[in-house]
């Protein structure tokens, strides 16, 4: 295939053309496809298809403009996993919801060429036109990597450009010659004469590989040792455990004492606004809205931004860094003992920011048992949707101390709730494993552990923007919705004239938590907490503007909903509390999205289930040990 | 582990060495450094054909002549294992590195 002597063919509009960008886990992609495409990006799901891929629209400096679709990365169209089939299928033509690309950008990393250059070399035999982009070539220069880039395009016989999707400027190479192809028209592709290579077959194109780069790659006299060398300490059988470990606890550390001025800050803010509507709205019913439902509720949300910005930055540095593997490479033996695979430990820790993603990103697994049991867990792990209620519940009812001078006694809880979190979620799989697949040796663990690279700030950044907008647009909707519905329900109807009690006990609120509580006595609690958890479905933290909602409506509106609960509820029902979030089987966009997953509704019925006995069974006994112990 | 005697093409290798030179790599340690002499999975010890096993493994860079390293260990019976192969760095448990021959 030589794009350059083929003649132009009847000039398609650029803005109907299909690039996609294709190339190995870690290469860059995603930054280059940020770069290409600027703000102009948006996330979409295939509908059906389990697989989340980016589209965009590119400008080139010509002003034409260019559709860009992001694909997962994959090392061989010998597709394994969910993600890399998508890739496989969209760049075969057999995906029924996308076309075939009219053009590849085939993503190589220039520190490390090889699996680039063999994805490279199998996807000419689809037939497809390409570019091949030589990717962070600053980090290839900075370890004294030389690439001869027109060796490397006539070989291959497609155009190749260096690239740099984090400088300014560091696309100008690709940007002229996606321009030029534009200007010449892009060539009509060739016959397609992929088929799944066997093993002679493979072996052949690496050592094709091989040749390829002895003739167009320079390598440095001496290696890059520094990966090796940090390696030795953080890969070492004891010290690498332990410094897991750490990094664990400290980033749960900094995500309860770093956001607090922040979370005061905001809490000051809507603390001033809650004072203004009081003394300049009518006292009624839409004084009692704007209090109890907007600023008790969407507010008390909305405080917990900054510790969710903290979570996601750990696991966004830890990511660029290179250490996810390393993490999955020190935890796949206690994993495994659990009967979880080493891979399992990327989607399980994406899931203490939220199990949605981390489900998702299961799809990295390729044995069906390995991923089903990582699904069926990954709502164990501690999501950020927890965090406003534990916070809640541990600074009422925790103490502020200090133990051994250092370490806050709170910040000392949260980590425990989260260990639970983590033992629940090995004990859940070892059960799963014991019950449905003993007999059956588990699949084999392959991961690439990628040399570290420092991680870009603008990446990081874009990623961070993201999440803070998804958040804040879930609390603006969804949180907003169930909270008005909360206040509805806790105000109306009115109380009879003459009662005597508060006019929340007439409610349908009262009503509602009043038939629930046969159930939930038995745990200790009361009728407000019922409230609480039903609309709590639609997004954990909801339980804790519910719970503002309700004690604020009940007329409890003069202190901080903390002070409140301290003064209504036992510790035995605040602990019970906690422990039936640890399990609590929630929320929809979770189920919904292990049933896509997992491709049925009985691994989300399953789940929702054996959720809701852990969670009834500890909180029963929680709460029951606690009072034997005095705190009823 | 089981290991087929008759070598298919290992004889027209370069570099060939008599049979007994050659150790699984799962059952070598940490610092140990050589070239792969075959890939030879045995179809009884994995979940996978052996023939599957045999194409990651060439998909991982572990091909006949490439120089590998044990460059790491994991805790619990030394297991997995971390390996350079080819300029990378790859994990594997020891069970799949049974399958590398090594000389």
């Amino acid at each position: 295939m030589d794009c350059c002597d083929t003649p132009a063919p009847a000039a398609a509009r650029p803005d109907d053309l299909r690039l996609a960008i294709v190339g190995p886990p870690n290469c860059g992609k995603t930054a280059l496809f940020n770069a290409l495409t600027g703000s102009r990006q948006h996330v979409g799901n295939y509908s059906g298809v389990t697989v989340e891929r980016k589209a965009g629209l590119a400008k080139l400096p010509s002003g034409a403009s260019i559709g860009v679709i992001d694909l997962p990365g994959t090392h061989s169209l010998r597709a394994r996993s969910p993600d890399e089939v998508v890739t496989r299928d969209v760049v075969l033509g057999r995906h029924h919801n996308e076309r075939v690309p009219d053009l590849l950008l085939v993503v190589a990393d220039a520190s490390a060429p090889r699996s680039g250059l063999r994805l490279a070399m199998e996807l000419a035999a689809t037939g497809l036109p390409m570019v091949l982009v030589m990717n962070m070539i600053d980090i290839a220069r900075h370890r004294g990597i030389e690439i001869d880039t027109n060796a490397l395009s006539e070989t291959l016989g497609v155009p190749v450009v260096t690239a740099n999707s984090v400088r300014k400027g560091g696309l100008d190479a690709l940007h002229a010659e996606l321009d030029a192809i534009l200007a010449r028209g892009v060539p009509e592709p060739g016959p397609n004469l992929w088929s799944p290579p066997d093993a002679a077959d493979l072996r052949l194109s690496h050592r094709a590989a091989d040749r390829l780069i002895a003739r167009a790659v320079t390598e440095p006299e001496l290696p890059d040792t520094l990966t090796n060398r940090v390696d030795r300490v953080l890969l070492h059988p004891v010290f690498g455990l332990v410094f897991l470990l750490v990094l664990l606890f400290v980033m749960f550390q900094a995500v309860f004492t770093w956001a607090a001025p922040l979370m005061d800050l905001i809490d000051a803010g809507f603390g001033v606004v809650g004072g203004f509507v009081a003394a300049h709205v009518p006292e009624g019913i839409v004084q009692s809205f704007l209090l109890d439902a907007v600023i008790a509720g969407v507010g008390g949300v909305l405080v917990f931004l900054p510790q969710i910005l903290i979570l996601f930055l750990f696991i966004l540095l830890l990511e660029d860094l290179g250490y996810m593997a390393r993490a999955a490479f020190l935890m796949d033996k206690i994993m495994g003992g659990a009967g979880l695979h080493g891979r399992a430990f990327i989607p399980l820790l994406s899931s203490f920011a939220c199990a949605v993603p981390g489900i998702m990103a299961a799809r990295v697994i390729d044995n069906r048992r390995d991923r089903l049991t990582t699904i069926l867990v990954a709502p164990l792990m501690t999501c950020s949707a927890r965090i406003p209620v534990y916070t809640l519940i541990i600074s009422a009812f925790i103490p502020a101390r200090h133990v051994l001078g250092v370490l806050s006694l709170q910040g000392l809880v949260m980590f425990g709730l989260y260990a639970a979190g983590i033992v629940s979620a090995l004990g859940v799989s070892a059960a799963a494993k014991f019950m449905f697949w003993r007999r059956e040796p588990s699949p084999p663990f392959m991961l690439d552990l990628p040399d570290y690279k420092l991680p870009r700030p603008r990446s990081v950044a874009i990623g961070l923007a993201t999440r803070a907008k998804a958040f804040l647009k879930r609390a603006g909707t969804t949180i907003f919705a169930m909270t008005v519905l909360i206040w509805l329900l806790a105000t109306f109807p009115f109380a009879p004239a003459g009662a005597t009690e508060p006019p929340i006990l007439y409610s349908f609120a009262a009503m509602i938590g009043h038939l629930l509580e046969p159930i939930l006595t038995p745990i200790g609690f009361n009728w407000q907490i019922a409230v609480a958890l039903v609309p709590g479905m639609a997004a954990r933290e909801i339980a804790v503007s519910g719970l503002a909602t309700v004690y604020a409506v009940g007329g409890d509106s003069t202190s901080a909903l903390g002070a409140i609960l301290a003064a209504n509820w036992s510790l035995a029902t605040a602990l019970s509390l906690l422990v039936w979030y640890i399990f609590a089987p929630q929320c929809i966009s979770t189920l919904a999205v292990i049933r896509r997953e997992a491709g049925g509704a009985r691994w989300m019925w399953l789940t929702f289930g054996y959720m809701f006995v852990l969670a009834w069974m500890g909180s029963f006994l929680t709460y029951h040990l606690a009072v034997l112990l005095g705190a009823g | 582990m089981m290991i087929s005697p008759q070598p298919i093409d290992a004889a027209s290798l370069p570099g060939h060495v008599p049979e007994a030179a050659h150790r699984p790599l799962g059952a070598l340690h940490r610092g140990f450094s050589g070239h792969v002499f075959r890939i030879l999975p045995a179809a009884h010890s994995n979940t996978l054909p052996a023939e599957e096993m045999e194409r990651r493994l060439i998909e991982l860079g572990f091909v006949e002549g490439a120089r590998v390293a044990i460059l790491h260990e994991g805790l619990f019976g030394r297991d997995p294992i971390a390996v350079r192969v080819n300029g990378a760095t790859v994990a594997l448990r020891r069970r799949e590195a049974m399958a590398i021959l090594v000389s």
